[in-house]
């Protein structure tokens, strides 16, 4: 049952009713829906933030890696990022 | 509104979401912003629920209501605050006739709005304009699958209304957010509750079950299952989670009277939830006012910014250095910060005891009691007392005292 396996190719947007936004008062990305909220460290708010329902899961590693050069397993975080929101449906699949 | 809508769930919910360690999310820190902000807009509501947490003697705040420019004054001042999510909640928010301006600026300020209703008085105008002007999602409140019960214990005729507007939320592209509060008359009902929810579309559904406060604690004896017919409704949600493929998320409020532990109410007071009442009072939780010798602040007079951060009543119990043997020195206080302190001072009549919830709590006893007078026959027989102006005129006039009398404070 649990489409987990996140490959390179998929492409993943927002779930319905959820609202990403940056909050100034948190100074962090927040995910925004019915009955609860979850507040995001940089680096998840920088993957939430790519997802437009265009970019594929490889676009938003390399666009990671080309913005942070000197961050390390940069991708191993990514997935696992994508892992999460996904176990959580805060995102779905396009 | 319905129970624990604005209450422990939510907060469940909360900590859930902010404390999940995994892969950069934030585990949170102690949150010293009100991130969710409740407007109990009004105490007016044409339902009679006999389980609504609103406070017993609301009559007396139905006739000095906020404006709506001042509504919008504080949802502008909580937001600089940090507010985030917004629920209008009641009574019945739709009795105001301003939810549509107060809905238009929530978006405005960059809220996520809740409308919390009984669907009474949503239209298809009104619930155009809130899609409009930018509400984010309405959660409506359910009673049972059954006609008779959904009219026996809300005391009016509303069940087709409910099913009407349940479709009227769904065809407009909303979220279908269902709360279904949980007690004797309806707990048996739990698998058709889940399938009716399932069939109407819900994304979300969350059973509370009956929490002891307000008007809900007036009937306490008259609403409280057992603790088998909890145990079973669990099992059955659990089971319908695990079996029925359904997309809908389940939310399972447990009663803390059966526990062992208390809840952390409001996830700590004055840590995560502000509320403001309709005539303007700024509380850390919904029923605050119970407490004895406290001020609490009100928006027509100082600055929510001043309520939150230094106002004596939102310091009183914030963290843990307020608190009294056994919770003092118990390894568990992170845990609970000792419960609830309205919970303690209503049964025990010290707002620094520890919650009688709680097994180490040397109240413990009077839960227990509680349990056994929900059982016995002669107790669970007197009459419920619907929340009505007429009881509620009734009770601030010192009537129905055999009722209320061994609370510390009126409900
Ligand atoms: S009477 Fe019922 S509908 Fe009205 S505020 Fe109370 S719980 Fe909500
Ligand atoms: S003694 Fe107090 S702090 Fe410890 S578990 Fe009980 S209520 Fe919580």
């Amino acid at each position: 049952m649990m489409d987990n396996q996140i490959q390179n190719a998929d492409i993943y947007t927002l779930s319905p009713h959820h609202r990403f936004q940056w909050e100034e008062a948190q100074s962090s990305y927040v995910i925004l829906f019915p009955e609860g909220m979850v507040k995001l460290h940089g680096g998840a708010g920088e993957v939430i933030k790519r997802l437009d329902g265009k970019a594929t899961v490889g676009d938003v590693v390399a666009d990671l890696k080309a913005t942070f050069p000197d961050a390390e397993n940069i991708e191993k975080d990514i997935i696992g990022m994508y892992e999460l929101a996904l176990s959580k449906t805060w995102i779905r699949k396009v | 509104m319905t129970q624990a809508s604005l209450g422990e769930s939510v907060v469940q919910k909360t900590i859930h979401a902010t404390q999940t360690q995994n892969n950069g999310v934030a585990a949170s820190v102690t949150q010293t912003q009100p991130l969710w902000l409740l407007a109990e807009v009004t105490y007016r509501c044409p339902l009679h629920c006999a389980f609504c947490y609103n406070p017993t003697d609301y009559d007396k705040h139905t006739q000095n209501e906020l404006t709506t420019e001042q509504w919008i004054q504080a949802l502008r001042d909580a937001r600089k605050l940090g507010a985030i999510q917004l629920g209008i909640s009641g009574g019945e928010p739709l009795l105001r006739d301003d939810i549509e301006d107060i809905v238009v600026e929530a978006k405005k300020l960059g809220y996520y709005s809740n409308l919390i209703t009984s669907g009474v008085g949503l239209t298809e105008k009104r619930i155009q304009a809130f899609k409009d002007g930018g509400l984010d999602h309405i959660q409506l409140s359910m009673h049972d699958i059954t006609e008779e019960i959904n009219n026996f214990i809300t005391n009016t005729k509303t069940f087709e209304l409910k099913k009407k507007v349940a479709a009227m939320i769904k065809g407009h592209g909303y979220p279908m957010v269902l709360n279904v509060v949980i007690h004797r008359y309806n707990i048996g009902h739990m698998k058709e509750i889940l399938e009716m929810a399932d069939a109407l579309g819900a994304e979300y559904i969350e059973l509370a079950n009956t929490q002891y406060y307000g008007w809900s604690l007036v009937n306490r004896s008259q609403l409280m299952p057992t603790k088998e017919q909890v145990d079973e409704a669990e099992r059955i949600t659990n089971e319908f989670r695990e079996k029925s493929g359904s997309k809908m998320k389940i939310f399972f409020v447990v009663p803390d009277y059966f526990s062992d532990r208390p809840k952390k109410c409001m996830n700590g007071w004055g840590e995560v939830f502000m509320i403001v009442t309709a005539n303007g009072d700024v509380l850390p939780c919904h029923s605050a006012r119970v407490l004895p010798n406290m001020q609490f602040p009100n928006v027509k007079d100082t600055d929510l910014g001043w309520s939150w951060k230094d106002s004596p009543a939102f310091n009183k119990y914030r963290g843990d250095s307020w608190m009294k043997e056994p919770c003092r020195t118990c390894s568990e206080k992170e845990n609970d910060l000792g419960g609830c302190r309205c919970q303690s001072f209503l049964l025990t009549g010290d707002a620094e005891a520890a919650d009688p919830v709680c097994s180490k709590s040397p109240h413990h006893h009077l839960i227990e009691q509680a349990i056994l007078d929900s059982r016995n026959p002669t107790i669970a027989a007197q009459p419920i007392v619907f929340r009505n102006d007429k009881n509620s005129k009734k009770i601030i006039a010192g009537e129905l005292k055999d009722r209320v009398d061994e609370f510390h404070a009126l409900p």
